[in-house]
């Protein structure tokens, strides 16, 4: 299998406080990789260095062969890497369809000018588009709110939106930051199901930072463990959960820990 | 969804509109006239603001600066440089005065969006309220560069400007920048405008060029507000640098929020109910039997402002026309964990 997404040696700090200390880590096309970790350990930071919004300290990052780290994060998206946010982050005052929509904006053959003269060029496009929108929301069941506010819709409905809207920008990876906060067991269950659809479907692969372990444990091929910055620990969900050192990062925490 | 032409033929309709009425224009009272004139003048203005204020969410106080740039330039471009080309058409006739006043509006347009382009790059690349410190400050530098030009009068102003605006030009300006934002706005691309205002970080995640689309709403509204300028300018044949001050954007800016902020026909509404409303406070100001207070009252914009802001945010605070969105949808990000929250993106 083909090296996708590298990191190597990356630090990021804030000021004085160390985020990331020297991580490295790589994932493989079409892998279901895990990141976890307490609370505050760097998993979202990870993310952000990955997509452009943070530029790692030092270390590289490279994505299908090619540096990354310091590229804006519309241009890292345009590359194949779209993400979710651990708190939803979807465009409050447009439609679901209008959500899902701006996601193609990237791939976006009309620009300003088609949009003003309104050529038949531009119509076959925004056609094309909105076919390809409806696609997507049919085959997430979606489709019956398509005309409204994302707002209105149901706390899982939202998390599944972002995961549209990412998937939307024809991803080669795809990172999800804990996407199961906040949901019920049931849609726990189908969130498991919905990933491990969309890995296939698309042939990606798929980063998942998640809290819940049973959802971890339960569709990562591979987990890496971070605490306080530093990889701790790595391998299949068998050999981390027999791994000391990542019972003892989770026992060290104040909140209880997970049942591994 | 279906696309049609309607817009085009909105934009038609009402071009030939605006020119069926200009013949009519010699039978209307001359002051009515200019009311009417500056009506279409500020539906332009308010609407191209709209595009940066309300699409996109930024917040502008600069629009009278590029109207004064507009204004002046395309002034100082019919008053000194079209003989020329006057001569080459064969003197002033309907027709090389209608070439003239295109090129001239354009050159408006274009210098204001030249300027645009120059303040709204550094200050659009940062993300926060930079804009509209910056704005600010821009629109006090032209009014003292523009004091301190003498080619176009100084402190004094320019008069002897040529009375070319007409309804038709006014109106069809004023179409065509519906027309332009409307469209925009109204595409997958145009879509981009919309999402740079409700979460540029999430935005960009999906690929969008957020600077890209914050430069091009800025340079675009500062076009059309150079050409509204220009308008003004061949409107009122004399112009001087007082007149496009820092009340001015704020009237403008106020237009925007009454109309309800990315709602191009409620702007353009409060934009005639604004000017109407203070084109009829200066007779109000000018009523002997009114009480001292109240006539005084009337003569302070700001006064009128404040009042008009005040009664929209306890009746109305999404606008006119506006939805209000964030208040009626609500984002709910509740926090799955409790830990560090300052890591948003
Ligand atoms: N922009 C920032 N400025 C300063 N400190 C930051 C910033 N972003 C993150 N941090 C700090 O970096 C550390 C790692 O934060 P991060 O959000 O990556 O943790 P996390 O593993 O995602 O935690 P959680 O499980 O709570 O989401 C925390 O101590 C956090 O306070
Ligand atoms: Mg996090």
């Amino acid at each position: 299998m083909a090296l996708l997404l590298e990191l190597k040696q990356c630090t990021v700090q804030f000021g004085g406080l160390t985020a990331v200390s020297k991580f490295d880590l790589q994932v493989d096309e079409n892998d279901l990789c895990g990141l976890i970790g307490p609370n505050g350990a760097g998993k979202t930071t990870i993310f952000n260095i990955i997509t452009g919004v943070y530029r790692p300290t030092s270390g590289s990052i490279t994505f299908e062969g090619k540096p990354i780290a310091g590229l804006k994060p519309n241009a890292i998206a345009g590359r194949g890497i779209a993400r979710t946010f651990q708190n939803i982050r979807l465009f409050p005052t447009l439609t679901v369809f209008d959500n899902v929509r701006a996601a193609f904006n990237l791939r976006l053959k009309h620009r300003l000018a088609h949009a003003l003269l309104r050529i038949p060029a531009f119509y076959r496009e925004e056609n094309d588009v909105a076919r390809q929108v409806r696609e997507l929301l049919d085959i997430f069941d979606l489709n019956r709110f398509a005309h409204l506010r994302c707002g209105n819709l149901s706390y899982g409905d939202q998390r599944r939106m972002e995961i549209v809207r990412a998937l939307a920008t024809k991803p080669e990876l795809l990172l999800l930051d804990e996407p199961a906060a906040g949901m019920n067991p049931r849609e726990k269950e189908q969130l498991m199901e919905l990933i491990k659809f969309v890995k296939k479907k698309y042939e990606i692969a798929v980063l998942l930072v998640e809290h819940d372990m049973k959802v971890v444990m339960g569709i990562c091929e591979r987990i890496a463990v971070l605490d306080y910055g530093i990889k701790i620990a790595e391998g299949s969900p068998h050999e981390v959960r027999a791994n000391p050192k990542v019972i003892e990062a989770y026992l060290g925490q104040e909140t209880p820990a997970p049942a591994l | 969804m279906k696309y049609r032409h309607t817009k085009q033929i909105a934009l038609l309709v009402a071009v030939i509109l605006a020119a069926v009425a200009s013949r009519f224009s010699g039978s209307i009272n001359p002051y009515y006239l200019q009311v009417i004139l500056f009506i279409g003048i500020n539906v332009t203005l308010a609407t191209s603001l709209n595009l940066i204020n309300g699409y996109t969410g930024q917040f502008s106080l600069g629009h009278a600066g590029f109207m004064a740039i507009g204004a002046y330039a395309s002034a100082y471009l019919s008053t000194e440089k079209s003989a020329g080309i006057f001569q080459a058409l064969g003197g002033a006739n309907a027709f090389s005065i209608a070439l003239i006043f295109a090129l001239v509006l354009l050159g408006g347009g274009i210098a204001a969006a030249l300027a645009g382009l120059i303040v709204g790059v550094p200050s659009l690349r940062l993300k926060g309220d930079y804009l509209a410190i910056v704005t600010l400050g821009f629109g006090e530098i032209i009014r003292v560069l523009i004091q301190n030009t003498d080619a176009v009068g100084g402190p004094r102003g320019y008069s002897g400007i040529a009375g070319y605006t007409t309804l038709f030009w006014t109106y069809a300006v004023a179409a065509l920048t519906i027309y332009v934002v409307l469209s925009m706005v109204d595409s997958t691309y145009g879509r981009g405008f919309l999402t740079v205002r409700d979460d540029e970080v999430a935005a960009e995640s999906v690929g969008i060029n957020t600077t890209r689309y914050k430069v091009t709403a800025f340079v675009l509204g500062a076009f059309f507000a150079g050409v509204a300028g220009g308008l003004y300018a061949h409107t009122t044949t004399y112009i001087n640098p007082s007149g496009f001050d820092f009340q001015l954007s704020i009237q403008i800016v106020i237009m925007v929020i009454l109309g309800g902020m990315g709602s191009t026909a409620g702007v353009a509404f409060a934009a005639v109910l604004l000017t109407l409303l203070l084109e009829y406070l200066r007779f109000v100001a000018g009523y002997e039997w009114l009480p001292d207070l109240v006539r005084r009252i009337a003569s302070n914009r700001m006064i009128i402002f404040s009042l008009v802001l005040i009664a929209l945010m306890l009746l109305r605070p999404q606008g006119l026309f506006g939805a209000l969105p964030r208040m009626a949808g609500g984002r709910k990000t509740p926090k799955s964990q409790p830990g560090p929250t300052i890591a948003t993106p």
